[in-house]
């Protein structure tokens, strides 16, 4: 079981309390009614399934019942990071030793 | 004595402390303390099973829980069994019934050993090429008796009467393996000041102290040592000791799962003991410690009973004072067999001799064997043992050729080496390394928060492993508390104890050493699963390369034991054959558990009626006094029917249906999901989640919404009450409300974070009674406050806010049955006192109560669907016949793009209709296929399904809706539903049957 961290609530807690919900930064075209097919296949059917890091929306569905995103790599199934939702898309870099890097923060 | 076999003076165990078992039905004594495995052998019995394909006779090989061969079933003497158990892992307790498996009709006269003699017939991978044909006889034939002759224990058929207890727990350190390694570790992550749980699978600590009694710690014996330190640790506040504790599974984030044995060796457990405890262990830090399992060598013959693990024959000596044999033969490549032979020697039994495969053995060990008069032969071989069910010789010869000696002997002890147990490193997700040196495989870099150390880390010099512990405990302790506090604090050190170790398990063999010495006979690698060299070579010659394909096609390593004692022998011969080294062959996954674990451990209290929860209504009582049957709707307990006196279901559904549409009747709709939507912004958020539009609702007044996902299709119905400007009711179907309060939060969070919105579940708030039916007003005018309920001022689809019974309410004027119809909503407290009222009066009018089935029957007479039965998420509300109810104007909703994707505006669609019985009689059945033609050829074309299908009491005949190409455009014509007896035909008609003009339900 994992422990995921929920930036709204501030603490780690077991994954039993959250819900996964799909890959995060998938925005909803606006408007959406006007897209074309193509778009509309993007938006809707393509995802990204990586070996190695994954952008991804959770929910604290039995905590505070809030959306927010996740950065976790697949082949540990190690979340490197959570933020809100609403918030810019968090880089991260591997660094030389396996880690991890959050661009923009220095160890 | 308990058992011909023990030897005075030798051993740990009390010789007072007697208990008595039974085996195949013969009374034996062990003492207490033993293990089944010890107390056999202490009774001269080494025969204990028969193998699982060949039925070869079988005996113990471990003293540990990497047993492969020792399978037996286990019993309290009661009607439950559990089979399967590792002889050396279950300790006896008295009154124990022990039973050998896979012998027919005794274990010393099976008829399934024949398979012995038909071997060459069946090699590795004979299933798959002799079964192939016909392939019917597969199942009906050939699985059947393979099964049948094949195999290990029988599974109890009863229900498992054992608690099994579930904790999970946080600590810092997690040492795993109390040996002498883990020990260090734990005391020195204790001193550190750390929350240290150390746990270990025996029944007490030491690990190969049990056996190495040569090692001495601060002048102490080293078992006496260790369990001294055990119990100055359990006395520790922030120490825990689980023995008889298995750490089985190591997950992502330090999270491992442990099993410990609570009352397994316990002869009568107390009533509040369970029987095994899982342990959900979370640490910051975790230590394996879990030492390394010895190998016997691959040899013809090396299968009799009689023949053992070197390092097991000293355990039975050392600690249960048994001796494995009188005059004992050692095969070895490993320096470790000579201290078990010494040992043995030093207790009186005669060792015959040593046959190492090395050519050369150190100069201390040759002179030891000599000082005791133990020949030594150096690069010899074992050509093959005899005995049928016990070894009774051994043959060897020089491994460059000359004449074979052979000897008497009733035991074989062997050993090619120590494999470090890694398994748990590898769960952990780390990679393992090929240390050439040593030719075994060692943890590479730690991927989660964890170390490996002593044995099972190839650190193999006692200094250094002692070392390496206490560094380990120090520094996990200081991790932890880093991650705690944010600080590290320095610990005062330790000094290193005192250390004396004689063993050396230096020397290894992988494989068989040299296909020559196989000729002439079975040499097995995997005993559980019947896998020879042999096996292995022609899995080889058949073109397996890989070893996944090798474990596959041979099966070795795919026993419950996973290979313990057998996994590197296998790669080692496979890599032989393939010439190449062994790491290019591959070692194959360790997976999750290590050993074997009972499904009771895993499922624990989650069975029966705690396996998922139950949710009952406020009426839920009144409901069981009115005799109904309940029907599981999700967790909901739901009324079915109400039979009376003699009435079977048919009778009680076709009854409450007449007695609605003719009197009416009360239902529970309790479940119905239920959510508050509120806030300035609550129409326009409607807007967006539903297809119809919200904002000129007027309040009081209600609509049916549909509900899609993006892609188009219907998601959920249900109807909406506005009970002011800024307040909706939402309803939402029985089993769906909480994804739809899931899908709505996602919106409202994600999409639209601007709306002033706010959404709350009512659904267990709000107790919900429909009173449905021409007297439905009637029954409840009299307990109605503050509402004009007449027809005019409360007209179809409307909701007031008043009291029902003194209850504050929601009052709904909706229906499910095409009937007058309101549905009372009051605080869910008062459910069962206003249901109560209400059915009072609503019998003395000649109403019924009614169940799910009427509800259904009445609902599919009027056309109205229900979500996820007459849709199944590919449906449109085109296709559901629901057009009307999606917007034209709207420039957005979910769905909107969805609904305009090119499958879903073309011809062809599978569209809701009704169909009609031709014969007037039969019921279909839900899900059946239908067909244009019945006289085409199979496999026919089928054109759509049936969706809902009942006996309608108020129509006279079956009435069905179904999902069916063109639907709409095929009214009128005749379709046919093939069915195993007979093909019925059907009439496609409006999805109506029942009050087609709709004038019932303004009533």
């Amino acid at each position: 079981m994992l422990l995921i961290a929920c930036p709204y609530c501030g603490e780690e807690r077991p994954e039993l309390e959250f819900r996964h919900a799909g890959e995060a930064h998938v925005a909803r075209p606006d408007p959406i009614a006007e897209i074309d097919d193509a778009a509309f296949e993007a938006f809707f059917f393509l995802r990204d399934n990586p070996k190695g890091l994954i952008w991804e929306r959770w929910r604290h569905v039995h905590g505070c019942g809030r959306f927010f995103n996740a950065v976790r790599d697949t082949v540990s199934d190690r979340f490197i990071t959570t933020y809100k939702a609403g918030e810019v898309r968090r880089e991260v870099v591997r660094d030389d030793e396996g880690g991890y890097q959050l661009k923009g923060e220095e160890r | 004595m308990s058992g011909a076999m023990r030897i005075a003076g030798k051993g740990r165990l009390v010789p007072a402390r007697r208990v008595g078992f039974t085996f195949d039905g013969q009374a034996m004594q062990a003492l207490c303390g033993d293990t089944l495995a010890s107390a056999l052998l202490a009774n001269g019995v080494h025969l204990t099973g028969r193998s699982f394909k060949y039925h070869r006779p079988r005996g113990i090989l471990s003293a540990g829980p990497e047993e492969p061969n020792a399978l037996l079933d286990v019993s309290r003497g009661g009607n439950t069994h559990t089979p399967n158990v590792r002889a050396p892992v279950q300790e006896v307790f008295d009154g124990l019934v022990a039973r050998s498996q896979n012998r027919w009709p005794s274990l010393t006269f099976d008829l399934g050993a024949i398979n012995n003699f038909l071997s060459p017939l069946f090699p590795a991978g004979f299933y798959y090429k002799t079964f192939m044909w016909p392939k019917a006889a597969w199942t009906r034939f050939y699985e059947p008796v393979i099964r049948a002759a094949a195999g290990l224990g029988v599974a109890p058929k009863e229900p498992d009467p054992d608690r099994y207890a579930n904790r999970y727990i946080h600590c810092d350190v997690l040492v795993i393996g109390a040996g002498l390694a883990g020990l260090l570790a734990a005391q020195a992550a204790a001193e550190a000041g750390a929350d240290v749980i150390l746990c270990d699978e025996q029944p007490a600590v030491g690990g190969a102290l049990w056996h190495e009694i040569d090692t001495r710690i601060d002048g102490e014996e080293g078992f006496e040592w260790a369990q001294a330190t055990a119990q100055a640790l359990s006395g520790r506040d922030n120490v825990r000791v689980l023995t008889r504790t298995t750490a089985f599974s190591y997950q992502a984030q330090n999270m491992v799962a442990l099993v410990e044995r609570v009352s397994e060796h316990v002869a009568a457990p107390a009533r509040d003991q369970p029987r095994e405890r899982l342990w959900q262990v979370r640490a910051k830090q975790v230590i394996v410690a879990t030492g390394a399992i010895e190998r016997p060598m691959v040899f013809s013959g090396n299968d009799r009973p009689g023949v053992l693990l070197a390092s097991a024959a000293r355990t039975y000596l050392n600690h249960f004072g048994v001796a494995v044999g009188a005059n004992v033969g050692v095969y070895t490549a490993n320096d470790s067999a000579y201290a078990a032979a010494f040992d043995l020697a030093d207790a009186g039994i005669n060792i015959l001799a040593i046959i190492d495969f090395r050519d050369e053995v150190n100069e201390g060990l040759r002179e030891l064997a000599a000082q005791r008069g133990i020949d030594v032969l150096c690069g010899h071989c074992v050509t093959g043992t005899a005995g049928s069910l016990r070894i009774s010789g051994m043959r060897a010869r020089p491994r460059s050729g000359g004449p074979e000696r052979k000897w008497k002997i009733d035991a074989l002890i062997t050993s090619s080496g120590w494999t470090p147990s890694v398994h748990l490193y590898s769960q952990s997700r780390g990679k393992v390394v090929w240390d050439a040196a040593t030719q075994r495989f060692l943890p590479g870099p730690p991927v989660q928060d964890m170390v490996t150390i002593g044995a099972c880390n190839g650190t193999d010099e006692a200094a250094a492993l002692a070392d390496e512990a206490m560094a380990a405990g120090k520094a996990a302790a200081r991790l932890a508390r880093a991650a705690h506090d944010g600080a590290s604090s320095d610990t005062p050190s330790q000094s290193r104890p005192d250390l004396t170790v004689q063993t050396s398990r230096a020397g290894a063999l992988l494989g068989a050493g040299s296909r020559e010495v196989l000729k002439g006979g079975k040499a097995f690698v995997d005993f559980q699963n019947d896998v020879t060299a042999k096996d292995i070579e022609l899995a080889v010659r058949e073109g397996m390369r890989s070893i996944e394909h090798i474990k596959r096609f041979t099966t070795t390593g795919m026993a419950t034991d996973q290979g313990k004692t057998s996994n590197l022998h296998g790669l080692a011969i496979a890599a032989e054959m393939l010439d190449r080294p062994i790491p290019e062959v591959g070692l194959t996954t360790f997976r999750h558990p290590y050993t074997p674990v009972s499904f009771g451990a895993l499922v624990n209290h989650g069975r029966g009626p705690l396996f998922d929860p139950t949710r009952r209504t406020a009426m839920h009582l009144a409901h069981e006094q009115q005799g109904a049957e309940f029907e599981d709707v999700g967790q909901w307990k739901r009324p079915w029917y109400y039979p009376q006196a003699g009435e079977d279901m048919a009778a009680a559904v076709n009854r409450e249906c007449r007695t609605v549409r003719e009197v009416a009747g009360l239902f529970d709709a309790s479940t119905l999901g239920k959510i508050e939507v509120v806030g300035p912004d609550a129409a326009k958020f409607l807007d967006l989640v539903y297809t119809n539009g919200w904002d000129k609702l007027s309040p009081g007044r209600c609509k049916y919404g549909i509900m899609l996902r993006e892609d188009g299709f219907i998601f959920d119905d249900g109807v909406v009450g506005r009970i002011a400007n800024d307040r909706f009711h939402v309803t939402t179907t029985t089993g769906g409300a909480p994804r739809v309060l899931h899908h709505m939060e996602d919106y409202l969070q994600t999409e639209y974070p601007d709306l002033r919105v706010w959404l709350t579940s009512t659904t267990d708030q709000w107790a919900v009674i429909a009173v449905q039916g021409p007297k439905a007003r009637d029954i409840i005018a009299p307990f109605v406050e503050g509402i004009d309920i007449s027809a005019e001022a409360m007209p179809h689809m409307s909701v007031r806010e008043g009291q029902v019974c003194g209850v504050a309410a929601r009052l709904f004027r909706v229906s499910f049955t095409g009937e007058t119809g309101f549905e009372v909503n009051v605080p869910a407290d008062y459910g069962k006192s206003v249901w109560d009222m209400l059915w009072t009066r609503a019998r003395a009018l000649g109403a019924c109560c009614y169940g799910t089935e009427t509800m259904h029957v009445l609902r599919a007479e009027k056309g109205y669907i229900i979500v996820g039965q007459d849709t199944d998420g590919t449906v449109t509300p085109g296709d559901a016949g629901l057009g009307w109810a999606v917007a034209k104007k709207k420039t957005d909703f979910v769905g909107i793009r969805g609904l305009k994707r090119p499958d879903l505006v073309a011809d062809g669609r599978k569209q809701l209709v009704g169909l009609h019985s031709r014969d007037g009689r039969t019921v279909l059945e839900e899900g059946a296929q239908i067909v244009a033609d019945p006289h085409q050829s199979v496999p026919m074309t089928m054109i759509g399904h049936v969706t809902s299908a009942y006996w309608s009491e108020n129509c006279g005949g079956p009435i069905a809706l179904a999902l069916v190409e063109n639907g709409r455009q095929r009214i009128g014509e005749t379709l046919y539903v093939p069915m195993a007896e007979e093909v019925l035909a059907v009439e496609v008609t409006e999805t109506v049957f029942f009050d087609r003009a709709g004038e019932r339900i303004n009533g």
